[in-house]
């Protein structure tokens, strides 16, 4: 009882039910002052939830919450916020009509009164130079205009910001996962400097080096239970993939064919060097987040797709990195939403046939395990893993040759992403062409050729050997052509 | 889920309701006395509305933002350039039906050309073509008021089987809709380009074909009704189309369409149309005067738009 007495926050036997999915199942979770807890499982493990129910936006159906030894009855979002809880999530949750100033005044309802501008300027700028040293980003701009990036760079900003009630825990649910290398380290030096003060963190987290090395704790779920709870140090990241129930395979090693010889498929003149791909080939688009890659893959779709005519036979298909924005269709059960992109094979002049589309539904939700009882629920029901699934599926359900692919792994699990790979390799062996926008460094290093972007602009081209964490960074930072 | 609940949560259903209530209120002031006359009468008239309303609610499902305010001009243009061409000569029917028809086109892509180039939002392009169009209508018309066709007359005003001819039109008119929205393609892509065009536009449909095709539609649609509405009242008169612009729009909302876009239907747009009839006979038959029956109108409507609108929240 003594440890709930310290806790800045504890979770007893919490369980929480959606349907017939149980979430959470007994779920035991302390948080003591000046600890980073790094919490880690599959999709679908209940991490979100847990979170929720920690930042007060679900009340567990059984079980309690309490904090500072104290039980806490009636707990809701505002409680949670007085008590100095703060959430980042991976959707990002500003609004973009609005400037980040703006955005703070909604975060902190006490900025209110005469000159709330000037307070508020002055706390987001703050918090940002103290997390991202030199981030170059003016508060009066839209969230709108900012890249996903600086989005995520001011949403982590906000959640430690300080106006009247200072951060206690912060919950970071896959902050990183938009941030390139150097912001991401800059954000995990900040919660070390975070925790030595006393503050609390949860971090979450698919970059499991990541968690090893920030964490002092680390808890694993599965299922909706705690599978695994020790101190980061009794952890390794081969202990950690098999607590979480994942066997890891080795890696799927460089790929050596040779393809200098396949056909040209694509061609595109870029900024800087120009942008070609071959038939069969794994293209790489590398480099710091948001320097280009994803206007190349923009600019690769509209030159081939028409925006009059039906096309029966795309050239291009898309796998939408920011599902939300482009990707899902939330009112459509999970099928429709997988088969949208092929309904010219699945009909007869103009009629959907119906059988055609269950039947090729049911074959790739065997294929990559979308993890749903029934393919027309709604595709709101599964978890931000499963539906980056769902359109993974829709883009290689298609006859179209290349994919453009716009760093669809992001918050996706370990498993996952192994078989996901695996599908790219057999596919690209049977002569696909694969463009792949990725801002990890294990994916980057998974293709055949690389071209590195910096300030819009492809700045070099790597290929085979060449193809490694020390030449990306190299080139991303310094432009200097290899 | 038993089948009553299943109904129940049918968008639709409230209209149905809502309109079956109101029926019922209304005849039994007679008694029982009006029921076929009154039951002909809503048919008819809510004929037209759901022709208009099909159309406006293919474009309205194609996202926040879309709306055609050009029906009721249209729909003057096609009954009085119609009438004025066929000259009450039966022979000349069916090119009447064509020259209402190609009018529908040539204001639709007058419509999606202004959206598209000219980057006006639909709803000032259309209610600029609008203007256009409704000029128009006054200056080949010159407040002449040509009779139609007698074949014409008769067909629009006499029933089949105790079911009005035009009641008739517009339940083929809905079946196509019903078609087209839930059977094919084209019915996949209108709503998923009123989720989200961008991820429409990435999951590879042709966003802008697929949108001039439904305004094209929906102009269409109005021609038609025009037509058969001038027909129907004994010619064209420049004010026909007007109530139509609130009405396309009306039955929409309360048969349950998402204002929001992405989510259609078409069951909805006859519980509307013939609600929208039956509370003003109703209101009539109680003996309301015309100023509290307007306000009545007003306020009934916006209950069943809550009512439905809750429900719709809901699921």
């Amino acid at each position: 009882m003594d440890e709930v007495l310290k806790a800045v926050f504890a979770v007893d036997g919490a369980k929480v039910n959606f349907g017939a999915v149980r979430a959470l199942d007994g779920v035991t979770l302390r948080v003591m002052p000046g600890e980073c807890v790094g919490l880690v499982g599959h999709n679908g493990a209940g991490k979100s939830t847990i979170v929720s129910v920690i930042n007060g936006g679900l009340t567990p159906h059984e079980g309690s919450v309490a904090s500072d030894g104290e039980r806490l009855e009636r707990y809701g979002i505002n409680a949670a916020r007085a008590r100095g809880v703060r959430c980042v999530f991976q959707e990002l949750s500003l609004c973009p009509n609005l400037s980040i100033v703006e955005n703070t005044r909604i975060m902190h309802r006490d900025l209110g009164g005469f000159g709330w501008r000037k307070r508020a300027a002055k706390i987001i700028e703050k918090s940002l130079d103290t997390v991202f040293s030199g981030h170059g980003i003016d508060s009066g701009r839209a969230v709108g205009d900012l890249s996903i990036a600086e989005r995520q760079m001011v949403e982590i900003a906000m959640a430690f910001s300080d106006a009247g009630i200072a951060p206690r825990l912060v919950i970071l649910d896959e902050p990183t996962s938009s941030l390139d290398a150097s912001l991401a380290r800059q954000m995990l030096d900040h919660v070390r400097r975070f925790t030595a003060t006393g503050g609390s963190v949860i971090f979450i987290s698919h970059i499991l080096h990541e968690i090893l090395e920030t964490s002092d704790r680390i808890v694993v779920m599965k299922d909706g239970r705690v599978v695994a709870e020790r101190p980061a140090q009794g952890f390794d990241h081969h202990g950690l993939v098999e607590a979480m129930g994942t066997v890891a395979r080795g890696e799927g090693g460089q790929r050596s064919r040779e393809q200098s010889t396949a056909p040209l498929i694509l061609s595109h003149q870029a900024k800087g060097l120009p942008f070609a791909a071959r038939e069969g080939e794994i293209v790489g688009l590398a480099g710091l987040a948001g320097h280009g890659q994803t206007e190349l893959l923009l600019a690769l779709h509209a030159a081939h797709s028409g925006n009059w005519l039906p096309e029966r036979d795309p050239l291009v298909t898309f796998v939408a990195g920011d599902r939300r924005l482009n990707g899902v269709f939330e009112l459509w059960s999970i099928l429709r939403n997988f088969s949208i992109a092929s309904l010219g094979d699945l009909s007869r002049r103009g009629l959907v046939l119906a059988n055609e589309e269950e039947t090729k539904g049911a074959d790739w939700k065997r294929r990559i395990e979308i993890r749903t009882p029934d393919m027309d629920n709604r595709i709101l029901s599964l978890s931000g893993g499963n539906q980056q699934k769902v359109l993974f599926a829709r883009a290689l359900a298609t006859r179209a040759r290349v994919v453009l692919m716009d760093d669809p792994m992001r918050g996706v699990d370990v498993g996952t992403k192994q078989e996901v790979y695996a599908i790219i390799r057999e596919e690209a062996a049977r002569g696909r062409t694969f463009i792949w926008y990725s801002t990890e460094t294990d994916e980057v290093r998974l293709c055949d050729r690389v071209y590195v972007f910096r300030e819009g602009r492809i700045k070099a081209e790597l290929a085979g050997d060449e193809v490694n964490e020390t030449n990306i960074i190299a080139t991303s930072f310094e432009g200097v052509a290899v | 889920m038993t089948p009553l609940f299943r109904l129940v949560s049918k968008p639709w259903i409230w209209s149905w309701l809502a309109a079956f209530v109101v029926w019922f209120l209304t005849i039994m002031v007679t008694l029982g006395a009006s029921t076929l006359g009154l039951s002909q009468a809503a048919l008819t008239f809510a004929a037209f509305s759901v022709i208009v309303g099909i159309g406006q609610m293919f474009v309205i499902t194609l996202g926040p933002g879309n709306i055609d305010l050009s029906v009721p001009a249209t729909m003057t243009l096609a009954g009085t350039v119609a009438l004025k061409l066929m000259n009450v000569e039966n022979g000349l029917i069916l090119s009447g039906l064509l020259i209402a028809l190609v009018i529908g086109l040539v204001v639709g892509l007058c419509n999606y050309a202004l959206i598209k180039a000219l980057r006006i939002p639909p709803i000032i392009a259309t209610l600029s073509t609008s203007f256009i169009v409704q000029s128009a209508a006054i200056w080949t018309n010159r407040g002449l008021r040509i009779k139609p066709p007698s074949v014409l007359a008769e067909f629009t005003t006499s029933n089949t089987l105790g079911v009005p001819n035009v009641a008739i039109v517009a339940l083929l008119i809905s079946l196509l809709a019903w078609f087209l929205l839930e059977k094919t393609i084209y019915g996949r892509w209108i709503s998923a380009i009123g989720q989200s065009m961008p991820a429409a536009r990435m999951a590879g449909i042709p966003v802008d074909g697929t949108r001039f095709v439904t305004y094209l539609f929906c102009a269409v649609l109005a021609s038609v009704a025009g037509y058969l509405l001038a027909c129907f009242s004994g010619g064209a008169a420049l004010n026909m189309g007007s109530e139509y612009l609130l009405m396309s729009i009306a039955v929409v909302v309360i048969g349950g369409t998402a204002v929001a876009g992405g989510d259609s239907n078409v069951p909805g747009i006859w519980g509307a149309s013939l609600f929208m009839f039956l509370v003003v006979s109703m209101l009539n038959t109680y003996g309301v005067g015309a100023g509290i029956r307007l306000i009545m109108t007003g306020l009934i409507i916006i209950s069943v738009i809550m009512l439905a609108g809750r429900r719709a929240g809901m699921r």
